[in-house]
């Protein structure tokens, strides 16, 4: 049952995906992949699982390591969609 | 049981952000707050997740997360705004290695029990997608930043060897979920196999397709967050991992499209090998800065059209300056962009916005062209191929179909550029003979500071 409700998740997030990206002006292309990148760094969550909850060393090294790379994505991909965002100006802002 | 009832109240408020952070991108105006929108159900997401794994040691976490965040910030506050596909190219590649070491990790959590065959199954995948995302993006990285060859490698047996390579994967894979566990063999081979996998996938593409690429381990690295969601049975990895999965095949599409080739073309085959197209013979006639100067004072309608060039030249603050003084001047000023221009999509609108252009001016080539013959002077800055007439009427070209932005039907083409090299396809661009267009050679940054020199 539960892998029927996951692929039901899956399935509406991907339409859902389609239908919001494809509006998404060719302007912001750029900071949009600079913000999906921040936002597939969401195996954060998943990684938290793995770094702490057993006391296997191995677990932990791979889980610690898996912290690491998607915390890169999770800072480093908000922070510089944000810099980029700002640069983004109306004519009527000047 | 009431822990896993509040995380996943909490990543239902987060996919929310999430889905309205991504909606606000729909507009130049409200996209800023849409990122704040998104990091705020990261933010939301992650101390759930904390929460929600009854961590029994925190140390491991965090460490990781410190160096991770200390990477981040420094890597998003230094990148310059020209070395941008880098940077998107190596956060592909940490978000494609993270998937892989989560479901490597979730191997250990069984510890002796029994691993259902579909974990095992997602596990597979989040270790063959995310090592794949992580090398080929590293190779991506090495050709955008020229460390290595950006040509396309090709070399003969590469077919036979990269269906050997699949067929070893698929083997791999079936033998490990029959019998998983951490220790397998299989589970080592199919580690590496899958880092060999992505440096074979991206060295036989050229730098020109770059985008595409880009695009596609984008897309990638969302898939791999989705099979780890799987693996750990985590909905918002699979929620948030499909958002990005899909806006980069939306995006690999689009370039697709404005390449015209498909996406199979992209990838399995080096570029313009197959057809010669025709010689182009004819004079160019050179201009001066001077003479520049006269007809830009004169002109009433100007657009820009700028190319990878111009992030090579670093050229895009000189070029907004002459924008502002054709503008004071009376004059009407656009920037056309067409979809594939520079590195990755979109390179070129972030390069002008840091330069302060208003993000009204820049246009797109579906709105330029039918407008195209009101232009009194297209000015091309380091583009080539994008504005290559042959894509329209030589059907022997190797970028014939390729959609275009049509400079030379402006009254007068300025072309900016060095010398007399062909573009990155290595075809001849039969604008650059044309009756309308002037050549004005030398650095891009050069010229025009000597135009915006004359106006002084």
């Amino acid at each position: 049952m539960e892998i029927i409700f996951l692929t039901f998740i899956l399935v509406l997030s991907v339409f859902l995906g389609f239908e919001l990206i494809s509006k998404v002006p060719a302007t912001l292309h750029t900071p949009l992949m600079s913000g999906a990148n921040a936002i597939s760094g969401i195996t954060l969550a998943g990684a938290f699982l793995a770094a702490g909850a057993t006391d296997n060393d191995m677990a932990s090294w791979l889980g610690g390591a898996a912290v690491a790379f998607a915390t890169i994505n999770v800072i480093g991909g908000y922070l510089v969609t944000d810099r980029m965002l700002g640069m983004f100006k109306s004519k009527r802002g000047q | 049981m009431d822990i896993a009832i509040y995380t996943n109240l909490a990543y239902i408020v987060a996919a929310a952000l999430f889905i309205f952070g991504l909606k606000m991108l729909g507009s130049p105006a409200t996209a800023r707050r849409g990122n704040a929108f998104s990091s705020m159900a990261m933010l939301i997401a992650v101390i759930a997740g904390l929460i929600g794994s009854q961590a029994v040691s925190y140390e491991v976490i965090v460490v990781g997360m410190l160096v991770g965040a200390l990477i981040g910030t420094l890597s998003a506050r230094l990148v310059a705004m020209t070395s941008m596909p880098e940077l998107v190219a190596l956060f592909n590649g940490s978000g494609g290695a993270s998937s892989l070491l989560v479901g490597w990790a979730t191997l250990y959590y069984f510890e002796g029990d029994v691993v259902p065959t579909f974990t095992a199954a997602t596990i597979v995948l989040a270790i063959l997608i995310g090592g794949l995302t992580f090398t080929g993006s590293l190779i991506a990285y090495g050709k955008l930043s020229e460390r290595i060859n950006s040509a396309a490698l090709v070399f003969s047996g590469q077919r036979v060897l990269n269906s050997a390579l699949l067929l070893a994967i698929v083997a791999c894979a079936y033998l490990f979920c029959m019998d998983p566990s951490a220790t397998s063999v299989y589970l080592y081979a199919l580690l590496g196999l899958a880092l060999l996998l992505g440096v074979m996938a991206v060295i036989p593409i050229g730098g020109a397709d770059m985008p595409v690429v880009i695009s596609l381990l984008n897309s990638y690295s969302g898939i791999a967050a989705c099979a780890a969601g799987f693996a750990v049975g985590n909905n918002i990895l699979i929620v948030a991992g499909a958002l990005v999965g899909a806006s980069g095949i939306i995006l690999t599409n689009i370039m697709c499209k404005a390449m015209n080739r498909s996406l199979a073309n992209v990838l399995f085959s080096g570029f313009g090998a197959a057809k010669t197209a025709k010689a182009v013979e004819g004079e160019v006639k050179p201009i001066s800065v001077e003479d520049a100067y006269y007809i830009l004072e004169a002109a009433s309608n100007v657009c820009f059209v700028p190319g990878y060039g111009m992030a090579v030249a670093q050229a895009q603050h000189v070029v907004k300056e002459l924008g502002k003084i054709l503008e004071a001047n009376g004059c009407e000023v656009s920037y056309a962009i067409h979809p594939v221009a520079g590195r990755m999509p979109g390179h070129m609108n972030v390069l002008l916005a840091e330069a302060d252009v208003p993000y009204e001016q820049l246009v797109e080539m579906d709105d330029i062209n039918p407008r195209i013959e009101n232009v009194d002077v297209a000015i091309v800055i380091g583009a080539n191929d994008v504005v290559n007439p042959s894509a329209r009427e030589d059907p022997d070209s190797p970028i014939y179909g390729m959609p275009i932005i049509n400079v030379d039907q402006a009254r007068t083409v300025f072309v900016l550029k060095r010398s007399m090299a062909s573009g990155f396809s290595g075809v001849d661009n039969p604008l650059f003979f044309g009756e309308n267009t002037r050549m004005l050679f030398g650095d891009a940054k050069e010229s025009i500071s000597g135009v915006i020199g004359e106006f002084g």
